[in-house]
């Protein structure tokens, strides 16, 4: 699907040569250069790992939709229903975070094994090995796509509209998550190499992390209330930014009344702050992103090294 | 000179051999986030030029690195120190098919090799047809690839590699695979390369591969290169050092102690041998400078001996061995009919073998004195050892004069002939 997408410039012909140099110190910008002159096979990486992923089961990329669906059935019913939280639209509130977070974790977790579990390909075949980190990354990107389309059909189906003026700032929370998780991915797919235990370490590491967003709970009555100045502690983890940009976009209620037993009660689910709020804290992260992404790279050049004796 | 296509610049590599590997964060903690090992240079310094258009073949035993130096040149592996420099696309063969995805088709493979190799879908598209033909796999195409034999499995990573229109072919070992006729296949392809002016680097355990494709030839040992130049040299030292240290045969470099004939005890009476060799020596065009002769060279030995009393038709014997210790000749001055009377005294023979046929090879020969009858004076075996290299690019043991011709179509074309282009027409003219 995205192949044909993206317009493909013919390679340079014979005689315009390219130059590449093996040498044990490769600056991160020639990475790049790499990476980017790779693009084409980041595209068959990730059609690759989705057909792979899906051959022989029938309803093949369906499922992709079916097990959020199915995560947000439990935790609906789990708050909603058995804890008796009476949030209006709860549903969209949660699958607003859980979009941002399943690309996210996904993309994070898979990276992270992803040169142990090619080392067929990384032992034999020269590319720019960061590349199989960022496949996995695209996948879930893939995955984000799908789950998209079951969250508009909830949005028309409960008839929530999204906040329309904070959809550019959604695309930039999108592309900021995606470079975060792209540099851990990578980081993590190197130093997994040497130290084997840290797929395990991430799977735990991330179901903390799950809980440390404010995707299940309100921020504003759970956190933003509570917390009072040492809620900098809070805005430490960087997803957190990008979860409420989310939900202020998606779930466009800010502090919705609905009536518990006939009584009108407040729920204070985002918080009071104004577009100006989101977009800095969006544009630290992505700064923050950025940074990390080109140290990942670095630390990835260090240790691609030995990477075909380690594995 | 054309320019340079891949240069190696003092490449060393270093491999850790762990004493049991601490791969866990647990056992990383325990041990102090040092594992014991021991290191293992499978390069030292190694530097290289393969120009464009230049074939370059890279002999060496198992474990002398070769196959470490062509992963850093391919980028797979990345070296300790020193650098590699590689101006245009180059296509590894350094395991036929190794990125292939088991559940995925023939045909969606072909794209995801071909982009691992470097290229685009629209260069896939363009040379896909190609690469069907010559894996010769269409009726397979769309099965999946786990369902492939070994050498279907073989051939379609061969295709895809060949096709990528690569300038720099790098080619481990692995014209080795598949039958024979698609080994030729392959090979033939290689030499199209050639052709086309673009530069390979080819490993192979086959010194009549190098010597019948490469320009230029590098020998390496335990890390280091030996020797760099022309390949039949290279096959020359290759094979020299492969049989030093397998010591599947061992000649001394000086002449040995005469061994007696065990027909013939040693220390009997003068009588029984009247002529003893002295020594044996032999010589040829440009002994001192390269120390190897060219095939078409002359090879002199000479034979010194004593005569302790007179001795009449004495018969002198020369046998030329392989590197397997076969004689492959045998000759004497009887054969030739000449009739030696020998005086009391030191005194020499010369063999003068002209125009050696040999095409490359470490050669021996002994020589023997011995009565007409048959009755063994002395001998040494072997006396000594030569060295033969090709210059050209014939392959094989060795050169008998061959020559083609092509008939004219027309007899018009035969009437317009000058009278010594006629003589082509004649076999053996």
């Amino acid at each position: 699907m995205a192949a044909e997408a993206a317009g493909f410039t013919p390679r340079e012909a014979r005689g315009n040569k390219v130059t590449r140099i093996v040498s044990p110190t490769i600056s991160v910008r020639q990475r790049l250069k790499e990476i980017w002159l790779s693009r084409e096979l980041l595209v068959y990486l990730v059609r690759t790992e989705i057909k792979v992923k899906y051959k022989n089961s029938v309803l093949g990329l369906v499922w992709s939709m079916i097990s959020p669906a199915m995560t947000l059935a439990i935790y609906f019913v789990v708050f909603q229903v058995v804890l008796g939280n009476h949030m209006p639209d709860f549903v969209i509130y949660l699958f607003a975070g859980l979009l941002l977070w399943n690309l996210f974790s996904l993309g994070v977790l898979t990276g992270t094994g992803v040169i142990v579990n090619n080392a067929g390909i990384v032992k034999k075949v020269s590319f720019p090995r960061e590349i199989l980190a960022l496949a996995a990354v695209g996948s879930a990107c893939v995955f984000f796509f799908f789950q998209s389309i079951v969250m508009v059909i909830f949005m028309v189906v409960l008839h929530a509209g999204p906040d329309w003026p904070y959809l550019p700032l959604v695309v930039f929370a999108l592309i900021t998550g995606i470079v975060l998780a792209c540099a851990l991915a990578v980081l993590l797919s190197a130093i997994n190499v040497y130290l084997r235990d840290t797929q395990h370490l991430m799977e735990v590491i991330l179901t903390a992390w799950f809980w440390a967003c404010p995707i299940v709970y309100p921020f504003q009555q759970d956190i933003g209330a509570k917390l009072g100045h040492k809620l900098f502690i809070y805005f430490l983890n960087p997803v957190t930014p990008l979860v409420l940009t989310f939900q202020r976009f998606i779930y466009n209620k800010v502090s919705p009344v609905a009536k518990v037993k006939g009584v009108p009660t407040t729920y204070l689910v985002l918080p009071h702050h104004g577009y100006l709020w989101y977009s800095s804290l969006d544009v630290g992260v992505f700064a923050l992103s950025v940074v990390l992404f080109l140290v990942a790279l670095a630390v990835f050049g260090r240790l691609e090294g030995n990477f075909a004796e380690e594995l | 000179m054309s320019e340079i296509a891949v240069d190696v610049r003092g490449v060393s590599k270093r491999f850790r051999l762990a004493h049991g590997r601490h791969n866990s964060l647990k056992e990383r903690v325990i041990h102090g986030g040092r594992t014991p090992h021991e290191d293992f240079w499978a390069l030292k310094d190694v530097s290289l030029v393969a120009r464009e258009g230049e074939t370059v073949g890279i002999l060496g035993r198992n474990g002398s690195g070769k196959s470490t130096l062509l992963k850093c040149i391919c980028g797979v592996l990345q070296p300790t120190s020193g650098e590699v420099v590689v101006r245009g696309k180059l296509a590894g063969l350094l395991e036929l098919g190794a990125g292939f995805q088991q559940d995925l088709t023939g045909r969606e493979n072909i794209y995801l090799n071909g982009s691992m190799l470097g290229m685009s879908k629209k260069e896939v598209d363009r040379v896909f047809d190609d690469i069907v033909d010559f894996s010769e796999l269409e009726e397979f195409i769309d099965g999946q690839v786990k369902f492939y034999s070994s050498g279907m499995y073989v051939r379609l990573g061969f295709a895809v590699a060949v096709n990528v229109n690569p300038d720099i072919l790098v080619v481990d070992e692995v014209l080795a695979v598949g039958d024979e006729r698609f080994q030729r296949k392959c090979i033939e392809r290689v030499k199209d390369f050639q052709r086309e002016g673009r530069t390979i680097l080819l490993v192979t355990h086959s010194p009549d591969q190098v010597r019948s494709i490469c320009d230029r030839a590098v020998v390496l040992s335990h890390g280091d290169v030996v020797n760099e130049g022309p390949p039949g040299e290279a096959v020359r030292i290759f094979r020299e050092g492969l049989l030093e240290e397998e010591g599947t045969l061992t000649i001394p470099d000086e002449s040995p102690e005469p061994r007696a004939p065990t027909l013939v005890p040693k220390g009997t009476p003068d009588v029984d041998h009247p002529v003893r060799v002295t020594y044996v020596a032999h010589t040829y065009p440009r002994f001192e400078e390269v120390g190897y002769l060219a095939t078409g060279e002359s090879l002199t030995i000479g034979v010194g001996y004593h005569a302790s009393i007179a001795t009449d038709d004495v018969v002198f014997s020369l046998e030329l061995r392989d590197a397997d210790d076969n004689c492959f000749m045998r000759t004497d001055t009887d054969i030739m009919g000449l009739r030696f009377d020998l005086p009391v005294g030191p005194g020499l023979v010369n063999f003068l073998v002209d125009d050696i046929p040999l095409l490359d090879g470490t050669f021996s020969y002994s020589v023997g004195v011995l009565s007409k009858g048959g009755i063994l004076y002395d001998w040494r075996e072997p006396a000594g050892t030569f060295a033969v290299m090709c210059p050209g690019k014939d392959t094989g043991f060795i050169k008998l004069p061959v020559r083609a011709w092509l008939l004219p179509p027309e007899p018009e074309a035969i009437a317009q002939m000058a009278p010594h282009e006629l003589d082509y027409l004649r076999p053996g003219a």
